[in-house]
């Protein structure tokens, strides 16, 4: 017996049950940060202004903060995006001339559910039903850089402004990039046998017929999935986030990565790209290396090249992608990043 | 019948090659469990979202893992004539 199988059936029981999540999450947020402040400094007398405590506090503080704020985004956004499908959005994108197509792709990217588990069959799939390779590998772009969980913290920690960027920047890369790798004209840098691929049998919409129950089942089970994956990245991101709040002094950055330093975005992209870890684990680290002084431009820039390129998704995409257009989709995807981070570096200072 | 579970080996396939066992063996259905790891041959399929499940080559699932249960009632109707 697993949680899922506890989801209610009926429609009351599940208003019922949502409802009761709802108050129980809400709740859990507000007193996260009294609960510890009265655990830490009155009951065990921790002197609230010594490093190690701040640290500490840092610690628990934003463990339970970040789990539930992943827990309450991805549960609502598995089941918003339960009504959409990879089916779905090439049906939407067939037939689009690119430009149109690549602006489409990108914005579809970021609504459609999406494992980079499945990016291979996807591209197979665009690619032999005719859509452009430049259309398709802007959908390939967007749908890990403009991530779900990264709105959703960025909204909660830093604002809707710094979201909206975030997100018109993503799309924005996501658009060029492709455009230009179709530009280029990489279709003999793509294994052959994806040309080769003739699709038979009837595409089944995985999101036709679904019941609600099913839908909130896909979204508790989708909640279990992504936290035993990510927790250990959650752990160690949370962990160097508490380290840098209670250890490095408040100017240090702003001297060796401020605004006006040439290299700073360029030191960020090349610390990220190499770095696998995902939003949530990204995050606070971000949020501590904010509140020291590093610009917003240089986090965004970081974080993107985190989640957008990532070595086991590279090594995946070389079964469709031969080596050059492997590089160029590298190339182009951080040159965008390396702009956006100076870009916004200079229009937030 | 045969059933075959398309997907590259990402735990969601794991866990629906797991489930898909389960469910045949509370149905009491003799399948012949099969994995196809091999891209070309999943987009072959028109499977785009990983995992899938294909009954006598036909696609009956894909992009999602049910529940014992729901994976019963679909194999139960496919092995239906």
């Amino acid at each position: 017996m697993t949680l899922v199988d506890h989801v209610p059936t009926t429609r009351r029981g599940q208003g019922g049950a949502l409802l009761a999540a709802s108050v129980a999450w809400v709740v859990a947020y507000r007193v996260n940060g009294p609960v510890w402040d009265a655990l830490l400094y009155d009951l065990l007398g921790l002197d609230p202004a010594a490093r190690l405590t701040g640290s500490l506090r840092f610690f628990a503080y934003d463990t339970v903060k970040i789990t539930l704020l992943l827990v309450g985004i991805v549960f609502v956004v598995t089941v918003l995006r339960s009504y959409m499908s990879v089916e779905r959005t090439r049906a939407l994108l067939g037939g689009r001339r690119e430009g149109v197509g690549n602006v489409m792709a990108a914005g579809l990217g970021v609504v459609t559910p999406f494992c980079s588990c499945s990016a291979v069959p996807a591209f197979i799939g665009f690619v032999a039903a005719g859509i452009p390779i430049g259309v398709t590998l802007s959908f390939l772009i967007a749908s890990p850089m403009v991530n779900e969980v990264a709105i959703g913290l960025l909204l909660t920690l830093f604002g809707w402004k710094v979201t909206a960027i975030y997100i018109g920047a993503g799309l924005t890369i996501a658009v060029v990039a492709g455009w230009v790798l179709g530009r280029l004209g990489v279709e003999r840098w793509v294994e052959p046998f994806v040309f080769e691929t003739r699709l038979r049998g009837e595409v089944v919409d995985p999101a036709r017929g679904l019941t609600l129950a099913e839908r909130l089942q896909t979204g508790v089970e989708e909640v279990g999935t992504i936290l035993r994956r990510i927790w250990p990245y959650l752990l160690v991101g949370i962990g160097l986030g508490a380290v840098i709040h209670g250890w490095v002094p408040t100017d240090f950055f702003t001297r060796y990565a401020g605004a006006d330093d040439v290299f700073g975005v360029l030191v960020a992209v090349g610390i990220g790209v190499p770095l696998y870890s995902n939003a949530a684990g990204v995050m606070p680290l971000v949020e501590t290396l904010h509140d020291k002084g590093v610009p917003m431009g240089t986090l965004l820039a970081f974080m993107m090249a985190v989640v957008a390129l990532s070595l086991p998704e590279l090594v995946l995409l070389r079964r469709v992608l031969r080596p050059p257009l492997l590089a160029a989709y590298v190339g182009v995807v951080a040159t965008g990043i390396v702009a956006v981070g100076y870009l916004f570096n200079a229009l937030l200072a | 019948m045969i059933v075959k579970v398309l997907g590259p080996g990402c735990a969601n396939c794991v866990t629906l090659e797991k489930r898909t066992r389960q469910a045949l063996t509370d149905l009491g259905l003799d399948a012949h469990v099969e994995k196809v790891t091999d891209y070309a041959q999943i987009a072959a399929y028109g499977v785009m979202t990983t995992p899938g499940l294909v009954v006598d080559e036909q696609v009956v699932l894909q992009g999602r893992v049910p529940t014992v249960a729901a994976l019963g009632e679909l194999l139960g109707a496919a092995a239906r004539p």
